[in-house]
């Protein structure tokens, strides 16, 4: 681990009226490595995550990126530290062709959006074929993104997340919405690439084969408290854990089971 | 002393009319998400009906009873308007719901002029409720104190309605969650009726209780709604308590404006707004609407740049067009530089609209300030026209510097409304600045030098203009920027999440359009050789929204298209018939229900015409699941 974390979290905390989404949350993460963060629906996950890209504004708590303070900063303004998001639905230019999409994101990387006479369709291009075939999409650069597959378009956000070079990339349940074989494509792809650049990964997901297969380490959230973090191993060993996504085996436990016993 | 109380309870009674129509306008787009531009209309129609009923039928009971018979009728008139068109169109996207609202508003227009006349008509004074009451040496008609006390009757009726009956809860929980209400088997479509009617019948109301002060004319309608779209946008769309306070504070504001004003009152309603929007941009009371679901456009197909065929077909059309003075008479020649002009217009309008998806309908607002700022610029400092037809163009950036901030602010609905009553703010300072603007006499003497003088050389001018025009917003459509803007339109999450930050784009397409649409007015101003507040008026920049949605609101270049074909033919139609509005009106809610992709956009599908209809189907329910 480098001395500086990729991303530091401190105390993150946002209540919605009396409901405490998040209390709390701390953790890092460092380049080139992959944490996920679970946790049973409502856990707080979204909300963790969308403070993280300042899609929400924290109540209480610290998120720096690369050492410097990004709380209270624009979704906008952390893109631009390098940090790249996909979205849980998710959301592209449905009247643009695939590699228009990839393009805008480019050309905003490379802050020309105020240029009024380039032509668009001959912009980046090659960058732009390159992130396609990097995520799988090259043979559907001049489709109408408005026609894609679900699958093709988790890909294709990736690609546009891709495009800033970005540091640290958060994806918000990357795979839901996939068929089982497109879920271990994409988490494969998105590892492999993470790994060759050294990109930092935070995911949620639902999908545990997909996370004790890439995850480096696991973040467990439960009503909004971070209650385990570890290796897969420990993570899979710890009794809370256990109780939180089995439950606590008392109410339909056997030998509460009426006619059960003997 | 007493003059200002006199003043201020003149306010409150005027407040009552426009919180009545205000309020109905805001439980009909609570529960069908629809802005019902016809509510001026609706307001106006309860007036003439009125006028009618106790003209007919004398006395009190005469006078009460057809006020509210009036309401009755046209509430029923709304239920039929409500079944046989509004049902058509609530899945489509909202600029479209307008534009048919609005042709309705053009077609009630005309018809009340076939039905009572074009002259004013002054009402009968209130039965009972003639006399005034002596305060301080001042009068107070009774038939105002009648009215300050109904406008609170009302919002507390209302408030009884819809917390203490089963159809108030139903129609709250509509307004909070629609699918949810269907799901729970609650039959919609009767649910919306009432609701229309409940609202139409409130502003029908409004317009008959006018009739003892005011005199009933056929212009009633827009002056009304333009007050009303402020009030809600100040109070906040889909709250009834806040068009009560906006509908006090805009009356008051109004009664104080004229002491303090008494020139251009209306700036300081135009301030208020302005405040309220910076503070809370939802209005007073309204709340922060989580981003309504986009309704997925009519088509899909990416926008591509022309093709070398189709750049060789439009230089024909261009040549074509350029040889029109060598076989064209005068006449054809000022008919040529009009449409002309009007592609500048259109253009402008249509670059906001399909490339940003800022609906303004007040896009009027800047093509005048460029035809006042030429003319200021010939008659007030000189410049010669070369100068001129530079610097009007500035007044249009500067117009849309100040509004574009506000209404950038803004987005769907709330866009239009906000354009629409900056342009009438803008056409109250040149209606009512006569020393500046000469009001009504307009600014007469703004005519072409002598090298641009003649007839071809005026067409030549105004056709290189259009193709620069054309050609530099298709540029900027293609450029960065354009597809900067159209990704804040598409997705404005995904375009925050990367880097761009939406209203600056959007704010900048807004310089762009309102500085075309000026040099459009700036080539206008000369081509007619004198100004009017007209250049500014709500029908044109409603000319303008048909041009675009006639030519296809969601092709790159469809406005030039609808442009030629609308002035053309608008121009031959007010030759042939006294009910132009009429037909213009039945003409938009004709586009709008049958042919919602225009011109361009329909030949476009034609010519790619696919196994569409299944295609389209399956691309609507991916969109839908997408969401």
């Amino acid at each position: 681990m480098s001395s500086q974390p990729l991303l530091s979290v401190e105390g993150l905390s946002k209540s919605y009226g009396g409901v405490h989404a998040v209390r709390g949350v701390s953790f890092a993460l460092s380049s080139g490595e992959i944490l996920a963060l679970i946790g049973p629906n409502g856990a707080g996950k979204s909300t963790c995550f969308n403070m993280l890209n300042g899609q929400t504004a924290p109540d209480g708590g610290r998120v720096r990126v690369l050492g410097q303070d990004t709380t209270g900063l624009k979704p906008r303004e952390v893109w631009r530290l390098g940090v790249g998001r996909t979205f849980q639905i998710t959301a592209t230019f449905p009247t643009m062709t695939v590699r228009e999409n990839v393009q805008v994101a480019l050309s905003s990387h490379d802050r020309k959006l105020f240029n009024l006479i380039a032509a668009m369709p001959r912009y980046a291009r090659q960058e732009a074929e390159r992130l396609l075939d990097l995520v799988g999409m090259g043979g559907f650069a001049m489709r109408a993104c408005g026609e894609l597959a679900y699958g093709d378009l988790k890909r294709l956000e990736l690609a546009m997340a891709l495009a800033n070079r970005p540091k640290l990339l958060l994806m918000d349940e990357p795979t839901a919405g996939m068929a089982p074989r497109e879920r271990v494509e994409l988490m494969r792809l998105t590892a492999q690439i993470a790994r060759e650049k050294s990109i930092g990964v935070l995911f949620t997901e639902h999908d545990m084969d997909v996370v004790f297969e890439h995850a480096d380490r696991i973040l467990v959230l439960n009503r909004g408290n971070l209650i385990a973090e570890g290796s897969p191993e420990e993570v899979r060993r710890n009794g809370e854990v256990r109780a939180i996504y089995l439950g606590e085996g008392l109410v339909y436990d056997a030998r509460h089971r009426e006619g059960a016993a003997p | 002393m007493a003059f200002y109380v006199v003043q201020f309870l003149t306010g409150l009674a005027s407040a009552a009319s426009l919180f009545l129509v205000a309020s109905g306008l805001s439980i009909i787009f609570g529960v069908t998400r629809i802005v019902n531009f016809a509510h001026g209309a609706f307001y106006m129609l309860g007036a003439y009906v009125a006028f009618t009923l106790t003209a007919r039928f004398s006395g009190a009971l005469g006078f009460w009873g057809g006020i509210l018979a009036a309401a009755l009728i046209v509430a029923a008139v709304g239920v039929l308007v409500e079944m046989l068109l509004l049902r058509r169109i609530y899945h489509v996207p909202e600029l479209f719901q307008l534009l048919a609202t609005f042709g309705l508003t053009l077609m009630v227009e005309d018809l009340v002029v076939l039905g009572w006349g074009p002259n004013d008509l002054v009402g009968p004074r209130a039965a009972g409720l003639k006399g005034a009451i002596d305060f301080f040496g001042q009068q107070i008609p009774s038939y105002d104190l009648f009215l300050i006390v109904l406008g609170p009757l009302v919002l507390g009726l209302l408030w009884l309605v819809f917390q203490r009956t089963r159809w108030g809860v139903l129609v709250r929980a509509a307004t909070q969650d629609r699918d949810m209400v269907a799901a729970l088997g609650v039959n919609q479509k009767w649910l919306f009726t009432s609701v229309f009617a409940l609202g139409v019948f409130l502003a029908a109301l409004a317009g008959a209780l006018q009739i003892p002060r005011d005199a009933v004319t056929h212009e009633m309608d827009l002056r009304v709604i333009v007050d009303v779209f402020v009030v809600v946008v100040i109070g906040g769309l889909g709250s009834i308590t806040g068009a009560f306070v906006a509908a006090v504070l805009v009356s008051e504001l109004n009664a104080f404006g004229i002491l303090i004003f008494p020139k251009i009152s209306i700036i300081l309603v135009f301030l208020v707004m302005a405040a309220v929007l910076i503070v809370r941009p939802w209005g007073l009371l309204g709340r922060a609407e989580a981003p309504v679901r986009r309704t997925p456009g009519l088509t899909v197909n990416p926008w591509r740049p022309l093709t070398s065929r189709e750049r060789i077909a439009v230089a024909i059309a261009f040549l074509l067009a350029a040889s029109l003075p060598f076989y064209a008479g005068n006449y054809a020649l000022a008919v040529g530089a009009e449409i002309a002009i009007f592609v500048i217009f259109a253009a402008s309008l249509h670059f906001l609209m399909s490339t940003g998806g800022l609906a303004s309908f007040g896009h009027a607002a800047y093509f005048g300030l460029g035809a006042y700022g030429t003319a200021f610029a010939v008659k007030l400092a000189g410049l010669p026209m070369a100068a001129a037809l530079v610097a009007g163009p500035l007044f249009g950036l500067l117009g849309a510097v100040v509004f574009g901030f506000f209404a950038v602010q803004l987005s769907g609905v709330y866009f239009a409304m906000l354009t629409l009553a900056f342009a009438q703010i803008v056409w109250s300072v040149a209606f009512q600045w006569v020393g500046l603007t000469g009001g009504d006499n307009g600014i007469l003497g703004v005519w072409p030098e002598r090298w641009a003088a003649s007839a071809p050389h005026f067409f030549w001018l105004s056709l290189a203009v259009a193709v620069l025009a054309v050609a530099g917003l298709r540029i900027a459509t293609f450029s960065p920027f354009g597809f900067a803007l159209r990704a804040t339109r598409d997705s404005p999450l995904r375009a925050e999440a990367i880097g761009i930050n939406g209203k600056r784009i959007q704010w900048s397409a807004f310089l762009i359009a309102g500085t075309v649409a000026g040099i459009g007015g700036a080539l206008f101003a000369y081509l007619k050789g004198s100004v009017f507040p007209d250049v500014l008026g709500i029908p044109l920049s409603v000319d303008a929204l048909v041009m675009v949605l006639l030519g296809g609101v969601e092709t790159v270049s469809g406005a030039i298209v609808g442009a030629i074909v609308y002035k053309a033919l608008s121009i031959w139609l007010v030759s042939q018939t006294e009910w132009s509005k009429l037909v213009l009106g039945a003409f938009i809610v004709l586009i709008v229900v049958a042919f919602p992709k225009g011109i361009v956009g329909t030949l476009d599908s034609l010519w790619h015409r696919r196994p569409s209809s299944l295609k389209d189907a399956m691309l609507a329910s991916k969109i839908e699941t997408a969401e």
